[in-house]
């Protein structure tokens, strides 16, 4: 297998969403690749990162705005 | 897409997420059958998530607030036509998609479509191969952690962060996603893997091993 097919496939790899047949043959090619090797395990700690990111709070003058309106719709509507 | 056409795509059965709670099913019933309380209950759920994804396809804090403030109103609006084939969030995303690129076109009138052809080409190619130190989060205080994603991200095309938000970030199904933004589950993978990538590339400049923090 080539680097570019392993590149390819990195997503359905660490999704768990690949053919065995496949992943065997990419984990036989990452034995021996040390590039392949860093980008799959700096892809997985990009997911990782955003993946235990929060949302920030919304700004209170927006929230504040935001339930202003819901207000006026609930008075003007029903679902 | 006319925000009022964002009805759910019909599936047999409601499909998996980490988003959503047990609970949503219900909360939407009795916000139908007028209880306000309970629909507000789903919007202080979902109101931060949406806004984020809002600031994201906006990158402007004053689109991003009107498009969440429209999606919610919109939903409550048209919560008659849910007819509960897919997840209540997912419906709501699909409306809060809509509203921020429709704010977007209007400042960036010749882009902006997620469905779209997008160029797929060389700048996903892995180039800078150094590994990262042992721990990103470590070198960074939170708050210019949070910085530098939103940075990064917001370098990405609209149609790769909004699929790596839903994907990635929300944590919603390949499914769900593809529901959401109207695309195809092989659209949604291949842009996932494009922006994956490309984050990859990008956050290794602040990560690689032996950069000062």
């Amino acid at each position: 297998m080539k680097c570019t097919k392993v590149w390819e496939e990195i997503s359905d790899y660490l999704d768990s969403g690949i053919d065995p047949v496949i992943r065997a043959e990419i984990e036989q090619h990452l034995l021996k690749c040390e590039k392949c090797r860093v980008v799959v395990d700096t892809t997985k700690k990009t997911i990782d990162i955003f993946c235990n990111s929060e949302p920030a709070p919304i700004p209170e003058d927006t929230r504040h705005r935001l339930y202003q309106a819901l207000e006026r719709k609930y008075k003007s509507c029903r679902p | 897409m006319n925000p009022e056409n964002a009805r759910p795509i019909a599936t047999t059965t409601p499909l998996p997420s980490k988003v959503v709670k047990d609970d949503e099913g219900e909360l939407v019933a009795a916000a139908k059958a007028g209880d306000v309380s309970a629909f507000e209950t789903l919007v202080g759920r979902y109101e931060r998530k949406i806004f984020r994804l809002t600031q994201n396809i906006t990158q402007n804090r004053e689109d991003a607030e009107d498009a969440m403030q429209e999606a919610f109103l919109k939903a409550y609006e048209h919560l008659g036509n849910f007819e509960g084939n897919s997840r209540f969030y997912t419906w709501l995303v699909r409306i809060a998609v809509n509203q921020a690129l429709m704010k977007l076109r209007k400042r960036r009138p010749n882009h902006v479509s997620l469905d779209e052809e997008i160029d797929t080409g060389e700048d996903t190619v892995p180039r800078e191969v150094e590994d990262w130190g042992p721990s990103p989060e470590q070198r960074y205080e939170q708050t210019e952690l949070s910085g530098i994603l939103g940075q990064v991200i917001g370098e990405l095309d609209p149609s790769f962060r909004t699929v790596f938000q839903l994907r990635d970030i929300d944590e919603m199904s390949t499914e769900e996603t593809a529901e959401a933004l109207g695309l195809s589950v092989p659209a949604v993978k291949s842009r996932l893997l494009r922006a994956r990538l490309k984050l990859r590339q990008k956050l290794s400049r602040y990560f690689r091993q032996g950069e000062a923090s």
